[in-house]
């Protein structure tokens, strides 16, 4: 079957998304097989080439910091799509839509009657411990009851082949604007294949977040000023705080350009003070406002907070979502499913030792070498240990660290994350992947991308796909055509 | 608009203007050098830094200055906070911070010209060889292509005026400085008025500013007062200072769609009486009381233009 390749491309021991054990493709990957098969290796190589030089050009990169040096990089992109299955995708849809529905109905939760806590179901030491969670959120009272707006979840896929929830990101989840240019240079690169695969289309995100983010104003306000916060061109993710304001049209304020006067957050403009009604704030909740949080921040506004607590800017997400974030919470996510819903998960979560339960902890210490640690509040791959790809030295770090605050670290079993194609040179090689779709909840209904942002550990048997961390992406194509029938 | 980012794409249109300006006085030098063997080239230089307002600073660095590293200096100099490579550095800044609000094409454009110059700094190579290479020119060209890429590919509301805003008040600061180093340094003395040695120099300096065609064409023959005419109260020359206050009182005025001969703010205003005051000017006047005098009084006039628009727009 994979005749064009010199040395034929290996599944080995993993769940492929592309191939069967045997070579042969998947039947909704058949049609992408045909193609690359009929093209000559050299011209792939030369399209990636091309792909890779327009995104330099467009100036689609992150900043790298290094010796206090920030450096600006692509982040690279492979060329042949990951599929995944139109049927399967409805199926992960609804389970997405389950899980930020329970997500949301938690935090509101969390910051008001504590319900779950009553009950016996989440410890409240272990919900006020959480990094994210602020008292000073309680009784507050977003649009709609909505704290969670924009949410993007990292979905794996095991050896099983069942799609699993490895974390919920849902303070500031960032990679949207790559998969929005991913595939925009797909289209370029691979027009005739891109229209006869019945690739489910992306593009409407902007306009989607947009609505959302209108929906979230207060009532009585008919075209609201929308503006998203950054924390300056000097964040990693600026580029796509950028993008996005382009892409809606709206501004992009800095903290400094926001005032708080007569209970309303204002912006300064060379016409005055304008009326800002709802801020998709890319800022983490610690530097918001230094009044309530963090007192020397600079990034934030100084009385943020009172105005979005008499409703009078609404704050997307809402401050004080992150306590959901943490990856001890997160183990409770299949629960808060069945209590607030009275349904069953329809996505599971991985296998998950909590360090501060007694039990789990004897069972990860004795098990270092074999488990995934990771901190209960880091994000981007950061304070992560890998058991099977560290050695004695990191691991009895880690067990120091774990024994000094239980609370803060979970474990996990290795996955053995499903792999694809990408491009080495001319030749196919297989690499670990995961998938971060992205969920808006509007007042009315929750839409999700069709796909996603693929990321791809491009080091040979890697499993860390973060992009500060040597990673790259792919454009995620979710195909109805079931393949084989044309 | 927010004040934040009309500030910054006032302040990038400043330094290319700026860094264009540089590009103009080293390519123009280096030809003037060749045609006056006996001026003294370090005298070429300081006339040179003098134009740039960068004189004092020089010294303060170099004790024992040379031609080399005065051009170094002007051009590429990184300590250098006016150096032409600064310039583009602070435009490119100022530019990364309002991206979403720049066309593609001015992003990568000033990216390219950011690259050219830094390049060419870490050659080492001498200025006669980077003249011989065109470089300069093709900075200039560079540089004269964003107001092209501005009207040709942005919305012309706010983002268009604010640059045009900076773009002009450096460029009527720019030509009154280069206008004022050759009335104090160049002339050597009374007696070569009027000499080929004069004639060259006029010529030099209105080539500079790209005015020596349009000079040739208006007055033919080159004399003292009829350059200050052009270059002070010429009213169709882009680079003449009437013409730059003229066109910067209008982009502002339409910020918030103040009729002409009214104002609203202290920046009108004071730019309102500026333009009109050059507006009922005649040459033999500016003249009559020194030009050194006249240009002094401008520069600071103009100074006082530029903080109100910074207190009235930006830092309100």
């Amino acid at each position: 079957m994979l005749d064009m390749l010199s040395s034929p491309y290996q599944t080995e021991s993993f769940h492929d998304e592309m191939y069967l054990p045997d070579g042969t493709p998947h039947p909704w990957a058949g049609q992408l097989h045909q193609a690359l098969a009929a093209m000559p290796k050299s011209e792939l190589a030369a399209r990636q080439l091309r792909a890779e030089r327009a995104l330099f050009d467009m100036g689609i990169t992150f900043n790298v910091y290094d010796n206090d040096e920030a450096t600006e990089k692509i982040f690279p992109i492979d060329l042949i799509p990951r599929l995944v299955d139109g049927v399967e995708w409805d199926e992960t849809e609804l389970g997405l839509k389950q899980r930020i529905r329970a997500l949301n109905l938690f935090i509101d939760d969390v910051y008001h009657e504590q319900r779950i806590i009553k009950e016996g179901i989440v410890p409240a030491e272990i919900v006020e411990t959480a990094e994210g969670y602020y008292s000073a959120c309680r009784g507050l009272k977003p649009p709609g009851g909505i704290w969670c707006h924009i949410t993007g979840t990292d979905l794996v896929r095991d050896d099983s082949g069942q799609l699993t929830v490895l974390e919920d990101n849902l303070r500031c989840p960032s990679g949207v604007s790559y998969a929005l240019a991913n595939r925009d240079q797909m289209k370029r690169t691979f027009p005739q294949l891109f229209s006869s695969s019945g690739v489910r289309p992306i593009s409407n995100y902007p306009s989607l977040l947009l609505d959302t983010l209108n929906q979230m104003a207060r009532t009585g306000v008919l075209r609201p000023n929308v503006a998203i916060l950054t924390p300056g061109r000097y964040n990693s993710a600026y580029f796509e705080h950028s993008f996005l304001a382009q892409e809606m049209g709206c501004n992009l304020i800095e903290g400094s350009d926001l005032v708080v006067q007569d209970g309303f957050v204002w912006m300064r403009t060379t016409r005055g003070l304008e009326k800002v009604d709802v801020i998709y704030r890319r800022i983490n909740d610690d530097y918001l406002d230094p009044k309530v949080f963090q007192p020397d921040s600079v990034l934030g506004v100084p009385g943020l907070m009172s105005v979005f607590a008499k409703g009078n800017v609404s704050l997307v997400n809402a401050p004080g979502t992150g306590v959901a974030d943490d990856k001890v919470i997160y183990a409770y996510v299949p629960d808060m499913i069945r209590f607030y819903l009275s349904e069953e998960p329809i996505l599971p979560n991985v296998e998950t030792y909590l360090c501060w339960r007694d039990a789990d902890r004897q069972h990860v210490l004795e098990n270092l070498d074999k488990l995934v640690v990771k901190a209960a509040n880091e994000a981007g791959g950061y304070g992560m240990l890998i058991g099977p790809h560290s050695t004695r030295k990191e691991q009895e770090k880690f067990a120091g660290l774990i024994t000094a605050k239980p609370r803060n670290y979970i474990a996990q079993p290795t996955l053995k994350l499903s792999r694809a194609p990408v491009l080495v040179g001319e030749e196919l090689e297989g690499r670990h992947l995961d998938l971060r779709p992205f969920i808006l909840h509007g007042r009315e209904e929750i839409n999700v991308m069709s796909g996603g942002l693929t990321r791809v550990a491009l080091t040979k048997g890697s499993l860390v796909v973060n992009s500060s961390q040597g990673g790259g992406s792919k454009d995620t194509w979710v195909v109805d055509s079931g393949g084989a029938s044309c | 608009m927010l004040s934040r980012v009309a500030e910054s794409i006032y302040w990038m249109s400043r330094y290319l203007e700026r860094a264009q300006n540089i590009a103009r006085l080293i390519d123009v030098h280096g030809q003037l050098v060749l045609d006056q063997p006996r001026v003294n080239p370090q005298d070429h230089w300081a006339a040179l830094l003098h134009a740039s307002c960068n004189y004092d600073a020089f010294l303060e660095s170099h004790p024992t200055p040379g031609p080399e590293s005065a051009f170094h200096f002007l051009a590429f100099d990184s300590e250098h906070t006016g150096s032409m490579l600064n310039c583009i550095s602070y435009a490119r800044e100022n530019a990364r911070g309002v991206r979403e609000i720049l066309s593609g094409e001015f992003w990568e454009q000033i990216n390219a010209l950011y690259h050219e110059v830094n390049d060419a700094s870490t050659k080492d190579a001498s200025s006669a060889q980077l003249q011989h290479e065109c470089f300069f020119s093709r900075v200039k060209a560079l540089g004269l292509s964003f107001e092209g890429i501005v009207n040709g590919t942005m919305s012309q509301q706010e983002e268009a005026l604010w640059f045009r805003i900076g773009q002009l008040l450096e460029r009527a600061d720019q030509t009154s400085r280069i206008l004022d180093v050759k009335y104090f340094v160049l002339l050597p003395s009374s007696e070569d008025v009027g000499t080929p040695l004069d004639q060259i120099q006029w010529s030099g300096l209105l080539r500079s500013i790209s005015a020596l065609q349009v000079y040739r064409s208006e007055y033919g023959a080159i004399t003292p007062a009829n350059v200050v005419e052009l270059l002070v109260l010429g009213r169709r020359f882009p680079r003449a200072i009437l013409y730059c206050v003229t066109e910067a009182d209008s982009a502002l005025r339409q910020i918030l769609g103040t009729q002409a001969g009214f104002f609203r703010n202290e920046a009108e205003q004071l730019l309102g009486q500026l333009t009109s005051e050059l507006n009922y000017q005649t040459v033999d006047n500016v003249l009559a009381n020194g030009l050194h005098e006249y240009i002094d009084r401008f520069q600071n006039l103009l100074t006082d233009v530029g903080e109100a628009v910074h207190s009235t727009y930006f830092t309100h």
